[in-house]
């Protein structure tokens, strides 16, 4: 054949080792390109298929009350965690995992749930285990695929159910806060505070979530899990200070008589919180390290609702205690002075055109001056002062010393009470022919109608009383809310009002709970209660003369106001005289004397509409925040 | 024969690559959780054991005897290609393929890589008996017949990246037969302008080019027609083809022009491979020790991605020598080619060549996205029985064509 003679061929040789070298070149460049040029990108990809992270839990801050005592510290734990590539893996490990520490089926379903939420990282099994059970799972290993043991600092409330309200608990962040950021820096498996003090300053105590690696393979299996590469450990977040002190607040938990539902607070003048308790409480130990399916749903199912938060979630109407309210009104605008009298003197009721407006007391109190009818808590004068008052004006007051709404307190989900504005609400409710301005003043101004109000706002507003006449928003690290509400009042004000209310304790409707060491002033009331007994409120003071701490409570179906009064009296007295006088003793609760029954606009002949009470005066239908 | 004749370069380079494909295939064994790839290089033992067999058979035969034998040859492999499109299965990852021949549930091997030796020698029978080269298209249509056959039945398979080395085999012998680069740019035109019709500019410059080539080449009137209308052919076709290509097929050549497409699907594999040999670096994590292939990260580590194991556990520096050592086996078989002692024994090492080249560059080109994925094995280092017997029967002819050169006298040799 033609063409094979060794000049062609040599010809030919030559082109085709020059393709060669050229096609050999290409190759390699190729390679030095990925290999050497785009080494670092891929060498970071080649960490990111084979390391997991795992987030290293920080020590969450101490939370500690005004004298450095321990409101909420960390112990020593062992979170137990499993690594699962697939959901049916999961579940076979968890299997075994109950067969040496048992975990019931809801449980372990809970889990599997919470795997899927973030499928590449640990899934939280046992949150706070024992060095016990720490050392039984260890032993099992071999059969516990992807089981990853840390020790983490668990959370410890050392009193327990006497701060459960106060410091709320802590858990897992679930995925909705971290899709919403409500917890910024949190991570998937961040235990993060989910009510009270850990909720409200999470982002103080949480501290800064550390990281490790582990090794795992195509399939997702753990394969290492002491990586030493890019280890960053976690930061503890810093202290909390309250103003809280913890001796009155176990004191408030050791007096509270069981089975009662209610909440106190204890408060300055000044708007620091030295105390504040719900009842039915908790113990937020249960919640660490993930509560059981169990415990939640006691809490959650129990009728008392122990997870509300009765001080600052539950509305109830403020009777008597916000009769000093329409005091305040009318000693700021001028209308009444503390001797000012009425023009009708009590008989026991008023006649409002055809319908008549009773007086607790049935026998009337005669002819009262305002320290009087505050003493007596005489209903019939301040429907007179009301009317005089007028309502526009009374909402307007009510709305300016800040009854509409929250006191702005520096914990969680507080409940927005609610006061109108404007008569218009009433137009808008009922229709403007179908409601009575006169009749609604007359039980706005005993504290009736739509009148919905938190324990925190009523002690709020009689902190300012007496205090300096303004209210600015409580707290128990700082404030939150610089919005303050004057009372209107000077100091001669002021003054009449704790006069008329040390009267109350000194003569008046909680005369029994005078304590003999101490002058206190106060309020008792009871507010209706639509589903059973009357609820019964105390809000006081003390010393009389100078007073530094309020004390409110209210005790739901406790029937009267003087039935609660003494607890608070001797709150007051263990904070102003401490541990060592009187008030140590258990209380026995009182006969009520006196029955400062709500007034009720009973009139037979009445064929008009009655005012509704507002949607949610009652504790009941507040739902509590799931914790996940 | 005497001692001394025998070509010690060819062997010894083949010897070191099939040593370093052994290491590399023991190494994608040993990984951290059970995959395909385990043991398997002690299978690979006895493949290479029968090669040896095959190869040293090849090396004793006769290029007269083989000249001879070539038409029956090429006539079983193409008779082997249309029953394995009746009576094929499929195998691994191309499960849904029809490449393995089986007897009795036994695969006993791939028709295909029989297919390319046979055509090698049956197309290196048909132009070493021109008188003169081919001049023009016409004078090619035997051997584009020769080469079309088993293309088309490979096609039809499907196997893609195995129709890719028919077309690297024909040209690189028509151009070693001495056919003018001008007459093999006609040829391989359309397929460009297949190609180049993915964008319509892209198809504007080719096809202004090619009626420019024209121009100024002056072929026959005849070819000038049939070059410009194949273009405009293969152009217009583009889409009626791409739609008839397999789903998965259309996928991988996706992911080959934009891998992070789909990244945990068809670009999975391609990232993978990048990331194991990008993770390399100069000198690698280590014989055995490549993390991505222990945790099994590196898909098909023993098979298609053999090379990626070099990449991350010898780093560059491994790669380097596995390609210098490639070149080099490429070059003396360019030498030997060049001092056979008769066309046919050169254009059948040419041939041996072209098929290597092709299955060389496809291979370690798709690991680094140079190439798109075609299920095409590593000459000496992809685990597999068929077509390691091959090559050695391909190693066999091309020392005995060393070996016929020096007898004849050429001592430069």
């Amino acid at each position: 054949m033609n063409g094979f003679d060794s000049y062609q061929l040599r010809q030919r040789a030559t082109a085709a080792r020059l393709l060669l070298s050229f096609v050999f070149i290409v190759l390699i460049g190729a390679f030095f390109r990925t290999q050497i040029l785009q080494h670092d990108r891929y060498q970071l990809r080649a960490e990111t298929n084979r390391l997991r992270p795992i987030p290293l839990e920080p020590p969450r801050g101490p939370i500690l009350d005004r004298k450095g005592e321990i409101i909420a510290e960390n112990l020593p734990g062992f979170a137990i965690k499993l690594f699962a590539p697939s959901r049916d893996s999961l579940r076979a490990v968890l299997e075994r995992f109950s067969a040496v520490v048992p975990i019931d089926s809801a449980d372990r379903e809970d889990i599997a749930e919470r795997w899927a939420t973030a499928r590449y990282q640990p899934v939280l099994v046992l949150g706070d285990a024992s060095f016990a059970t720490m050392s039984r799972v260890e032993e099992h290993r071999p059969v516990l695929p992807g089981l990853i043991i840390q020790s983490e600092p668990k959370r410890f409330y050392p009193q327990g159910r006497a701060v459960a309200h106060l410091v709320g608990y802590v858990g897992e962040v679930n995925e909705r806060d971290l899709e919403n950021d409500r917890y910024p820096g949190a991570v998937a498996g961040s235990i993060v505070g989910k009510a009270g003090l850990e909720r409200s300053y999470d982002s103080v105590v949480r501290g800064e979530t550390g990281v490790r690696y582990v090794e795992v393979n195509a399939r997702g299996r753990l394969v290492r899990d002491d990586v030493p590469t890019g280890r960053l450990p976690p930061v503890q977040g810093a202290p909390l200070q309250t103003t809280i002190d913890l001796d009155l607040q176990r004191f408030i938990d050791s007096i509270w008589p069981p089975g009662v539902r209610g909440a106190m607070i204890a408060m300055t003048p000044k708007g620091e919180i030295r105390a504040l308790y719900s009842a039915p409480s908790y113990d937020p130990n249960l919640f660490v390290g993930g509560i059981s399916s169990r415990d939640w749903r006691g809490l959650n199912e129990d009728e008392n609702k122990p997870l509300l938060n009765r001080a600052i979630n539950g509305g109830y109407p403020p009777a008597s205690p916000f009769k000093l309210a329409t005091a305040a009104m009318g000693l700021k605008r001028g209308l009444v002075g503390m001797r000012t009298r009425m023009p009708l003197p009590c008989t026991g009721g008023y006649q409002l055109g055809n319908r008549y407006f009773r007086c607790w007391k049935k026998e009337g109190h005669g002819n009262l001056d305002l320290m009087g009818a505050v003493a007596q808590s005489c209903d019939v004068y301040f429907y007179q002062l009301g009317l005089r008052i007028g309502l526009a004006n009374m909402l307007e007051d009510g709305v300016s010393m800040g009854f509409s709404g929250r006191s702005g307190v520096d914990l969680p989900s507080e409940w927005a009470s609610f006061y109108p504005g404007t008569l218009e609400y009433f137009d808008d409710r009922y229709g403007p022919r179908n409601w009575s301005a006169p009749a609604t003043t007359l039980n706005f101004s005993i504290g009736q109608g739509e009148n919905t109000q938190t324990l925190m706002n009523m002690v709020q507003f009689y902190a300012a009383m007496a205090g300096d006449g303004v209210e600015v928003a409580p707290y128990v690290v700082a404030q939150r809310d610089a919005t303050q509400h004057s009372l209107g009042l000077n100091e001669e004000q002021l003054l009449g009002l704790r006069r008329s209310l040390i009267e109350v304790v000194q003569a008046g409707t909680a005369a029994a709970s005078r304590q003999r060491a101490l002058s206190m002033g106060g309020k008792t009331g009871t507010a209706q209660n639509a589903h059973g007994a009357d609820h019964g409120w105390f809000i006081g003071f003390a010393p009389a003369d100078h007073p530094v701490l309020v004390v409110g409570s209210i005790m739901e179906a406790a029937e009267h106001g003087s039935w609660v009064a003494p607890y608070v009296a001797q709150a007051l007295s263990r904070y102003v005289l401490g541990p060592d006088t009187s008030g140590v003793r258990p209380y026995l609760p009182l006969t009520p004397t006196v029955r400062d029954s709500a007034p009720r606009a009973i009139e037979t002949t009445d064929s008009g509409p009655r005012p509704i009470p507002p949607a949610t005066p009652d504790s009941s239908s507040i739902q509590p925040v799931p914790p996940r | 024969m005497t001692p001394g004749r025998l070509d010690r370069a060819l062997l010894g380079v083949a010897l070191l690559l099939i040593v370093y494909g052994m290491l590399t295939l023991y190494s994608a064994g040993q990984t951290d959780v059970v995959t395909d790839a385990e043991g398997v290089w002690t299978r690979q033992f006895v493949w290479i054991g029968v090669g040896l067999v095959a190869g040293f058979a090849a090396f004793k035969t006769s290029f007269r005897f083989i000249e001879w034998l070539a038409p029956a040859a090429y006539v079983l492999g193409i008779l082997l290609l249309v029953a394995v499109l009746f009576i094929g299965t499929g195998a691994g990852t191309a499960a849904g393929t029809k490449s393995w021949l089986a007897i009795g549930g036994m695969r006993i091997g791939q028709p295909a890589e029989f297919a390319k030796l046979v055509t090698v020698l049956m197309l290196a029978r048909h132009l070493s008996s021109l008188k003169e080269p081919p001049r023009t298209l016409r004078d090619l249509w035997p051997s584009g017949l020769i080469i079309g056959l088993p293309f088309l039945l490979v096609m039809a398979q499907p196997d893609l990246g195995s129709a890719l080395v028919f077309v690297g085999i024909f040209f690189a012998m028509l151009f070693w037969a001495g056919v003018r680069p001008r007459l093999l740019f006609m040829v391989v035109s359309p397929a460009v302008s297949l190609i180049a019709a993915a964008a319509t500019w892209s198809w504007l410059v080719w096809i202004v080019l090619v009626v420019a080539l024209m121009v100024v080449w002056r072929p026959y009137i005849w070819e000038s027609v049939a070059v410009i209308g194949l273009n405009f052919a293969t152009g217009v076709g583009a889409l009626v083809l791409w739609n008839r290509l397999a789903v998965y097929q259309q996928n991988r050549l996706i992911s080959f022009l934009n891998p992070e497409a789909d990244p945990r699907g068809a670009g999975y594999h391609l990232i993978q491979s990048k990331t194991a040999i990008g993770s390399g670096g100069w000198f690698g994590a280590g014989y055995t020790d490549g993390p991505q292939k222990r945790l099994a990260f590196l898909p098909e580590q023993h098979t298609d991605f053999v090379f990626s194991v070099v990449g991350e556990e010898l780093g560059f520096v491994g790669v380097l020598i596995a390609l210098l050592l490639f070149l080099s086996l490429f070059l003396i078989l360019v030498r030997v080619a060049r001092r056979a002692a008769d066309p046919f024994s050169s254009l059948v090492v040419f041939g041996i060549l072209g098929l290597w080249i092709t299955h060389v560059f496809e291979n370690v080109g798709m690991t680094v996205n140079l190439m798109p994925i075609t299920g095409i094995p590593l000459p000496f280092f992809s685990y597999g029985g068929s077509f390691f017997i091959i090559c050695s029967i391909c190693l066999g002819l091309a020392l005995r064509a060393s070996w016929d050169a020096r007898l004849a006298g050429y001592t430069d040799i």
